[in-house]
């Protein structure tokens, strides 16, 4: 008897008020035709259509939900577009600058000799005749990369040091001491000095102390120190506040010296991190352009001492290459270096960052409990 | 009553110790020492141009009336690139810490790290050769139709080479400090208070405004204004971005100039009384963002005190 019962497809009384699961995607698809229809009157571009696709979809979604689930659950619904929105358009710049870098940089890349050859004679007349005759473009970065070679490394080298043996007196010897506060207060100020200003010490100091119009590799290098140490005290400080107490302690009971304990079994537990903060630190500097310029010039001939006269390096040969083309008349092989050289500075800059992730997770430390 | 041998402190590797514990404390009295350094050496360099007859300083009408325009200037670019990245910022780091999926969020807060690690020069090198160019239609639209409002008075600049273009790429700048930031503040936000929210039937957003915004207020205040020393301070994009001119009330229009810009552009073929007028500049850009990173610092170590996360 009871067989009979038809099913009666009916929509639970918990679900009611509430847009079909289905809701976003119906509108998208309504979103994506209307822009098209709209832009395709007033002419067509995908940037357009995305952007008008986009509030489309939001007004349309927000409208949807405010008939049917009421006010609340639209403002809801309207902020996650919203911040799906941000993120959206925080990525265009990253992907735009990636792409533009990568199609202007290639031909660059390609040129003969362009990584083996510096700057050294070649005039406007080279660059006028390749535009004119189709010759063609000849200098090269090499001088731009071993000046940013040597100096980031000479700032390394005066940085690692000062900069780890900083943390290590802020986490196993300050303690909550007014120096130690200061210190750590001052590292934060120091973070921020715009990277001007660090350029601009460096030359003020070197003219007081060696001579007006001092400027070489290694001002540059003392510049970029400023801007690093900062950068590498946090990182190593926060690496060796999260070695275990209990490592210290089992040194301590051993009858190991402090300085003995630090340097056997607080740094090696921390290393990984040390090293990829590091190599972050070195990373931000090597893209460092507006103290180099200050601080040492910029050549165009191969330069191998750090300790006299201008040196190049790749941002500032990137700098100048636009905005003082060899050839002002025939801009486009200098643009050309330039965005080589930015290409090469990329790679570089993303090397480094993956080598600290690499770093950070080969060596991680094993947790301690 | 004689020490033990046990108590006798004069054991093996106790210079090592001695030595080693100074080592330190001279490494950070030494950054302390160059932190004053900067501004010490600043201020000798800068003093003859401080002092030199009003004649003699560019412009030719003494050093005050030659910084003001830089200050305003710098000023208006920041105050651009906080107004766009502020917004955008806040909403990427919600979408991170509160809205992507859990496996994805890692992965995003590295892309957009690497918004951070792009040199700056490049940046520049985008703001000219790309940026400019494709954004100077809507500068003519704004001449057009808004053109009554006096920021926006026309004729636009053809190459759209202006102080907003130059803004828009410091706000690319300074996103990824902001928003990293505030990330790390929102994902710090007590559990209990997200879920008593949500268990009183709030929505999500309803739960974010009364749970993750006020507990994050002060640390967004502290990341903005961290991005708004990066901003005042940012050199390459500016220089490369705008072509600079008298100080303009139009921000469509070429002029205005900051003052990192104003020294990267000049400093390289600068001579006498220019580089001590230069260094001033410094100087003032020096005391202008080490007062706001030290309010910024201020605000959140106070916030460190009070916030019940630690």
């Amino acid at each position: 008897m009871t067989s009979t019962l038809t099913p009666v497809r009916k929509r639970s009384a918990l679900t009611k008020g509430q847009l079909p699961k289905a809701a976003p995607y119906i509108v998208l698809a309504v979103a994506l035709v209307l822009a098209a229809a709209i832009l395709a009157l007033i002419g067509f571009n995908p940037f357009g259509w995305a952007v008008v696709s986009a509030i489309l979809f939001t007004a349309g979604l927000t409208g949807w939900s405010a008939a049917v689930e009421g006010s609340r659950r639209a403002k809801d619904r309207m902020v996650t577009c919203l911040v799906v929105g941000a993120f959206l358009i925080a990525l265009l710049p990253l992907v735009s600058v990636i792409w533009t870098v990568l199609v202007k940089g290639l031909p660059g890349l390609m040129d003969p000799g362009f990584l083996s050859t510096s700057m050294n004679g070649v005039t406007g007349a080279f660059d006028n005749k390749a535009v004119e005759q189709g010759a063609p473009i000849v200098g090269g970065i090499y001088h731009a990369i071993i000046g940013t070679v040597l100096m980031t490394v000479l700032a390394t080298l005066i940085s690692v040091p000062v900069g780890l043996m900083t943390a290590i007196y802020l986490v196993e010897y300050g303690g909550d001491r007014p120096l130690a506060r200061a210190i750590t207060f001052f590292v934060d100020v120091m973070t921020g000095i715009p990277s001007i200003v660090a350029g601009l010490f460096a030359a003020a100091f070197f003219f007081a102390v060696v001579g007006p119009g001092t400027k070489t590799g290694a001002v540059a290098a003392v510049a970029l120190s400023v801007l690093m140490i900062p950068v590498v005290v946090r990182s190593s400080e926060e690496m060796l506040r999260i070695v275990p107490n209990e490592l210290r302690e089992a040194a301590y009971a051993l009858g190991v010296r402090k300085w003995r304990t630090i340097l056997k079994v607080v740094l090696p537990t921390a290393i990984s991190g040390i090293a990829s903060g590091i190599t972050l630190a070195i990373a931000r500097v090597i893209g460092e352009t507006a103290p180099i310029l200050v601080a040492a010039g910029f050549a165009t001939s191969i330069n191998n001492n750090v300790f006299s006269g201008w040196m190049a390096s790749l941002p500032t040969f990137i700098y100048t290459q636009i905005l003082n083309p060899t050839s002002p008349s025939n801009p486009d092989p200098s643009n050309q270096r330039a965005w080589g050289a930015a290409l090469v500075l990329i790679i570089l800059v993303m090397l480094l960052n993956l080598v600290a992730r690499l770093i950070a997770r080969r060596f991680a430390p094993k947790a301690g409990r | 009553m004689t020490t033990t041998s046990l108590t006798k402190s004069r054991g093996a590797g106790h210079t090592g110790d001695k030595v080693f514990s100074a080592a330190t404390l001279a490494a950070g009295c030494l950054i302390l020492a160059v932190l004053f350094g900067v501004a010490l050496f600043l201020v000798v360099q800068a003093l003859p141009a401080l002092t030199a007859p009003a004649d003699q300083i560019q412009g030719g009408a003494g050093f005050l009336s030659y910084i003001w325009p830089l200050v305003i200037g710098t000023l208006i670019a920041a105050v651009i690139a906080l107004a766009i990245a502020t917004p955008v910022a806040i909403g990427v780091a919600l979408f991170i810490s509160h809205y992507a999926p859990r496996q994805l969020a890692a992965g995003l807060g590295y892309v957009v790290d690497l918004l951070a690690a792009i040199p700056s020069v490049i940046y520049g090198a985008w703001g000219v050769a790309f940026l400019a160019k494709e954004i100077s239609p809507a500068y003519d639209w704004l001449a057009k139709y808004v053109g009554w409002l006096p920021i926006f008075q026309g004729p636009a600049s053809a190459t759209g080479k202006t102080i907003l273009t130059a803004g828009i790429v410091l706000a690319v700048m300074v996103l990824p400090i902001i928003t990293s930031l505030t990330r790390e503040i929102f994902l710090q936000t007590p559990k209990l208070h997200e879920e008593a929210a949500l268990a009183l039937g709030a929505t999500r957003w309803e739960m974010i405004r009364m749970t993750v915004l006020p507990f994050g207020r002060p640390g967004i205040i502290s990341a903005v204004m961290l991005g708004l020393g990066r901003a005042l301070g940012e050199t390459m994009a500016v220089a490369l971005v705008l072509s600079s001119g008298a100080l303009t009330a139009s921000l469509i229009q070429t002029g205005n100039q900051t003052i990192a810009a104003e020294i990267a552009l000049n400093f390289p073929e600068a001579s006498g009384v220019k580089v001590n007028t230069l260094i001033a500049a410094g100087l003032v850009l020096f005391v202008i963002t080490l007062g706001v990173n030290m309010i910024a610092r201020w605000v959140i170590t106070r916030h460190k005190e009070f916030s019940g996360a630690n």
